[in-house]
């Protein structure tokens, strides 16, 4: 078991997601950085899609109630175990009795903690996965609170030695600036050609509106297209008929603030959404944090599928080196 | 001079002097303060976490405004 004993900010349980409802309006949910959970699940040899423990800008105090394997991967916010400074992107061994705690965020937003087995919550439609707006899934269907008891699970499928590392080059690194490769669509059309490019060249501000929903941007005013209010369209300029948002897709309410939508966010709407965040940039735009800048940058689909395909290739690598460490 | 600590924000948000608009002030400067005691709010991802004084003695200043959009490891405030 491992006791709550602060609870941080925003720290759920999470898993690959719960997929298969979007449709119904059930948004995925998930780790919003699925490249250090997956690496961190592997660290402590669970299979994948055992649930990890995220935790944004602050982390909890959580103290050990029996020995355990564990990971730490994700946004620098550096790790003690009783007090003393622990590697990230490492397997860890804890004692029955040990305390972990954090120290204030230094680089990137959020970090993983994965325990050998799982976090042990009920599955609901599939997925362990925290949706705190319908809160369902996780633990409770809300984020942690001081005095939780959380349960180890039975998904781990291999021992992995304590000390086995990701290589430093695969460990990504995260600044103040962030580039986030977008794929303009599927609106895009409405926004004149000038504030398109515009939209492409300014450097956003993340603002203190920036969570598991969504992230809202600071920067320029946009400008759309004078038209005629079609039918079934609200009457703003920003309004279109209502269409499915992918997750990642970017929205200008008022030609506004940008919104990006992610992992916890409404599934579809009314509103125009001038480019989608590429799945491999999703990890990244998850290690964003406010007042931190963000600019966007167009890739073609195929660009981004080809970007995808290195990543997954960089995921087996690590996978890979991993198993031969053992 | 000696011994003046600084309070500084564990994470990044908006920061409030006020636990709401139409409340007084949590700490004036001047003010004596325990350890405990909260000195302000910061909002972020929606989420209200309170501003905690580690020390005990008196809070010369505020180092930001309330309202303020404020940085992780910002000092929000020292305390004599």
């Amino acid at each position: 078991m491992i006791k709550v004993l602060k609870p941080g900010i925003e720290a759920t349980v999470q898993d690959n997601g719960r997929i298969g409802y979007y449709e119904l309006g059930m948004p995925p949910s998930g780790a919003m950085d699925k490249f250090s959970y997956s690496v961190g699940n592997w660290l402590v040899g669970n299979q994948d899609g055992a649930a990890s423990l995220e935790a944004t800008y602050m982390g909890p105090a959580l103290e050990f109630q029996e020995d355990a394997t564990i990971a730490l991967t994700g946004g620098e916010l550096p790790p003690k175990v009783n007090g003393k400074s622990v590697s990230m992107w490492e397997t860890l061994k804890v004692k029955s009795g040990d305390i972990l705690s954090f120290d204030f965020v230094k680089n990137g937003a959020r970090i993983y903690l994965s325990v050998a087995g799982g976090i042990n919550v009920p599955e609901i439609m599939g997925s362990r996965s925290t949706y705190t707006l319908c809160g369902i899934g996780g633990f409770e269907g809300r984020s942690l609170k001081e005095g939780d008891t959380l349960h180890i699970g039975n998904d781990q499928q291999d021992d992995v030695k304590e000390g086995t590392k990701v290589s430093s080059e695969f460990v990504p690194q995260y600044t103040k600036q962030h580039e986030i490769r977008v794929v303009v669509g599927l609106c895009s059309y409405r926004l004149t050609e000038h504030s398109l490019q515009n939209f492409l060249k300014t450097e956003w501000t993340v603002t203190p509106e920036a969570n598991r929903v969504g992230y809202r941007f600071k920067g320029e005013k946009v400008e759309f297209i004078p038209r005629e209010q079609p039918f079934g369209a609200g009457s703003d300029p920003s309004n279109v008929v209502d269409l499915g948002y992918p997750v990642g897709s970017i929205q200008i309410p008022g030609g506004v603030e940008p919104i990006a939508l992610l992992n916890d966010a409404v599934t579809g709407g009314g509103y125009v959404t001038v480019a989608t965040i590429t799945s491999t940039d999703l990890n990244r735009i998850a290690q964003t944090k406010t007042n931190e800048k963000v600019k966007f940058e167009s890739v073609t689909l195929n660009q981004a599928l080809e970007e995808r395909n290195a990543h997954r290739s960089n995921l087996s690598k690590i996978k890979d080196s991993i198993q031969q460490q053992q | 001079m000696a011994g003046n600590k600084q309070v500084v924000s564990p994470l990044p948000g908006v920061f409030y002097r006020k636990p709401s608009p139409e409340e007084e002030e949590f700490v004036t400067e001047g003010q004596k303060v325990k350890p405990g005691d909260v000195i302000g709010i910061v909002e972020v991802m929606k989420s209200f976490t309170e501003i905690k004084s580690e020390v005990e003695g008196i809070v010369s200043k505020f180092t930001v405004e309330s309202e303020e959009v404020i940085d992780v490891g910002q000092v929000i405030a020292e305390i004599e």
